[in-house]
């Protein structure tokens, strides 16, 4: 592993500037006015071309969003959000690009500044992406390639013009308009994502990656992802996320969708490193986020990794509803919170079937004055026989100002079923430190390489090529957090 | 060459060290005895730079720099090495990624090239076959789950690696049965050189029947009460440390 070398060279070129993302692109944007009512959802509907039953869609989602009020179980404290200060549509003026050659250059550059290559030949072997800025997708590479074998990977908007038959189906079918403040305001005023259909039988010849960039000021961002594996399909996906350093907080509340039928596995990792705000707690991304996954079929499988770094707040419960009978859901997650970052997340894992196994892994590290909780339910329910979950919390305290928080909701109604739960608490030793520096490691590559231990139970649940990435940002995102 | 100079040092209101002068100059391995909480482990913290000693006098150069002023990563870089007493865990860090972030570590601290994986990986395995350790010493967890001896074994796999001009080496002895010690012993003698120096902090003479030191020194009540050859670990043996604090 190379991994704290090439931190330390990432620390070096930081030198104290922090979030390396944190750059503001200069592109000409079509921005819809202020505020939120039923004009601007048929307006962002119309600017999509979508059929109407999209729109009634979309409208009876604002309606029941209208009823609702934000939740407060979670353990965070922000400002009012102002809903009707935010801008509901960004997107780059001019036509749709039909192909990367229509795509902006200032825009290609960007992604390049990100390190994320558009042009296929350049790209990641193996590796699709779609790219998403502000609220629309603006390339998606090696379609064709998955085309052959039937892999539908396209835009959300892509989609539910040329497959609508396909998101009519399974849109709001894992988690309905009205299944939370957020989700119902994302189902309300969605602009784009990503969509993902692998037929019955097909394993995904590459991994699929979607980049989200958030660039607009006071510009909500509200991304819809779907991902459907059709009997005995298989596919990996990863998200990755950044937006720029700014003194304000912008708003994130995505909804993903997962559906496995019999025999079917998605794997899902997301490094999310949204611009976490700065040392004093200033700006920062609220990011409150809806995935979920229904393991519909027989034996079909979900697996939930993310490594959550950036953010001021996180607000996120990556959950699986086993329905098919000897269905697994798999919970793996790293969530970083230093300075004055928030983060309440966590998984559900619904039990519905018998035989059903699910497995939770979450490793919380806190520095700073940052807030870190794990909160996670699991169910069982009566049908469930013999259904299994084992769950392993670890929290990792660098300082002595942050709090770290362990949530466990157990319900089992099935006599049968074996539910195990481990938590352990811990600090960075000063002895483990001193070790360290007394092979020559710096304090900051110490704690890097100490995290990064800590974290690897769930590190090498990613996708190889990202896994380096995650470990950097790991040691990144606790800079300035010791001495 | 290390000079220390007068070295005195608490904790918290405790005097530990209470000045202590000593030269081990360079090619020369000399062995500090003493009995338990003579202040050897302090010495060695104090040298290797941990936190939570205060120095109330005197003063430590090594190669004529001034060695109390630098960070614990500086010393390393300058060529200091601690095989600790009680070696520390590192849970999920690989062995053999530890031990190669120190080795790349301190060779860009002395504008060193940095090595490959493929070099280090030879050289490494070379080391832990030297010192018998098992062949997945490499792919275990920093000291996690190690025995006692293995621990130990540990400390002198990086020392091999790390190659410092300066070794400190607190007790690698103790703990150890007859044929751990002999293949501890051969990983100093291998790294015996004109370039390299020890101090070799222990219990016994066990030890020094197979590193024959420069020089023997007697740590007591945070001072050095006497100093001579060899043959001064064999008269300890024979008496014990009973009276030295008065000599
Ligand atoms: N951190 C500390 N706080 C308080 N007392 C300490 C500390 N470290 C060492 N001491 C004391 O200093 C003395 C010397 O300890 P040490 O250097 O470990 O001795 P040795 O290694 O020779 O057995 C002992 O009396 C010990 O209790
Ligand atoms: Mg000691």
């Amino acid at each position: 592993m190379v991994a704290v070398t090439e931190t330390l060279q990432t620390i070096n070129q930081l030198a104290g500037t922090g979030y390396k993302f944190g750059f503001e692109t200069d592109i000409e944007m079509d921005v819809a006015p202020k505020g939120l009512n039923e004009k601007i959802i048929r307006l962002i509907s119309e600017k999509k071309r979508e059929p109407d039953w999209l729109l009634e869609w979309r409208l009876k989602s604002y309606r029941a969003w209208l009823s609702m009020e934000e939740p407060a179980w979670a353990r965070i404290v922000h400002p009012k959000i102002e809903y009707q200060e935010l801008h509901y549509y960004a997107a780059p003026k001019g036509p749709a690009p039909k192909s990367l050659a229509d795509v902006d250059p200032e825009l290609l550059n960007m992604y390049d500044k990100l390190g994320i290559p558009l042009n296929e030949r350049a790209a990641l072997a193996g590796v699709a992406i779609d790219a998403v800025f502000d609220s629309v997708s603006v390339a998606t590479t090696f379609r064709e390639s998955l085309a052959k074998v039937g892999v539908i990977f396209c835009s959300m908007s892509e989609a539910v013009r040329e497959h609508p038959e396909l998101v009519r189906r399974f849109l709001g079918s894992v988690v309905p308009a009205g299944d939370n403040y957020y989700a119902a305001l994302n189902s309300a005023v969605f602009s784009d994502g990503s969509f993902v259909f692998v037929p019955r039988g097909v394993r995904c010849p590459m991994e699929l990656s979607t980049y989200f960039r958030i660039n607009a000021r006071n510009t909500g961002q509200f991304e819809r992802t779907l991902i459907i594996a059709e009997e005995g399909a298989s596919v990996s996906y990863l998200e990755g996320c950044t937006a720029p350093m700014r003194d304000e907080n912008q708003l994130h509340a995505a909804v993903v969708e997962l559906v496995a039928l019999d025999e079917a596995s998605i794997k899902y990792s997301t490094v999310q490193n949204w611009y976490p705000g700065d040392a004093q707690g200033n700006g920062g991304i609220y990011n409150f986020v809806t995935k979920r996954g229904a393991c519909r079929g027989r034996k079909s499988k979900i697996s939930w990794t993310q490594v959550e770094t950036g953010s001021a707040i996180t607000w996120k419960y990556p959950s699986c509803i086993l329905q098919g009978e000897g269905a697994v859901g798999e919970f793996y997650s790293v969530a970083v919170t230093n300075h004055f970052q928030q983060a309440d997340t966590g998984t559900k894992m619904i039990h519905l079937a018998p035989n059903t196994t699910s497995t939770i892994l979450s490793k919380g590290i806190s520095a700073g004055r940052s807030s870190n909780t794990y909160r996670g339910l699991v169910r069982i329910m009566p049908r469930a026989a013999n259904a299994r979950n084992f769950t392993q919390c670890d929290s990792l305290l660098i300082g002595n100002h942050c709090g770290a928080h362990t949530v466990p909701y157990i319900e089992s109604r099935n006599q049968s079923s074996k539910i195990e739960h481990e938590a352990t608490t811990s600090k960075i030793s000063d002895d483990q430190l001193f070790y360290c520096r007394s092979r020559g490691l710096s304090e900051e590559d110490s704690v890097g390489l100490i995290v990064n231990g800590f974290c690897r139970d769930v590190l090498k649940e990613l996708p190889m090529e990202f896994a380096v990435e995650a470990q950097k940002l790991l040691a990144v995102s606790l800079e300035g957090s010791v001495g | 060459m290390l000079e220390i100079k007068g070295l005195r040092a608490s904790v918290g209101a405790k005097e530990i060290l209470t000045g202590i002068d000593l030269t081990v100059p360079d090619g020369e391995i000399h062995a500090v005895m003493g009995p338990n909480g003579a202040g050897k482990s302090t010495l060695s913290y104090i040298l290797s730079g941990r936190d939570g000693y205060e120095v109330t006098g005197g003063a430590v150069s090594f190669d004529g720099a001034d060695l109390l002023v630098m960070a614990p990563e500086a010393r390393a870089a300058a060529g200091i090495f601690l095989a600790f007493q009680y070696p520390i865990e590192l849970p999920g860090v690989g062995n053999a990624n530890f031990i190669r972030t120190a080795v790349n570590a301190v060779r860009r601290a002395r504008g060193e090239t940095e090595m490959d994986t493929v070099t280090f990986l030879k050289e490494a395995r070379n080391a832990v076959k030297a010192l018998a350790m098992p062949d997945d010493m490499l792919k275990r967890n920093v000291n996690v789950g190690f025995s006692g001896g293995e621990k130990k074994r540990n400390e002198i796999l990086q020392m091999t690696l790390l190659k410092p001009k300066l070794a400190l080496l607190d007790e690698t002895d103790s703990g150890l049965d007859i044929d751990a010690l002999r293949i501890v012993a051969g990983g100093v003698n291998a790294a015996r050189g004109p370039k390299f120096s020890a101090l070799v902090i222990t219990h016994y003479q066990r030890l020094l029947d197979y590193i024959t030191p420069d020089r023997v020194h007697v740590l007591a009540a945070g001072r050095i009460v006497r100093s001579g050859g060899p043959e001064l670990a064999v008269e300890l043996e024979q008496h014990g440390y009973g009276g030295l604090e008065a000599a």
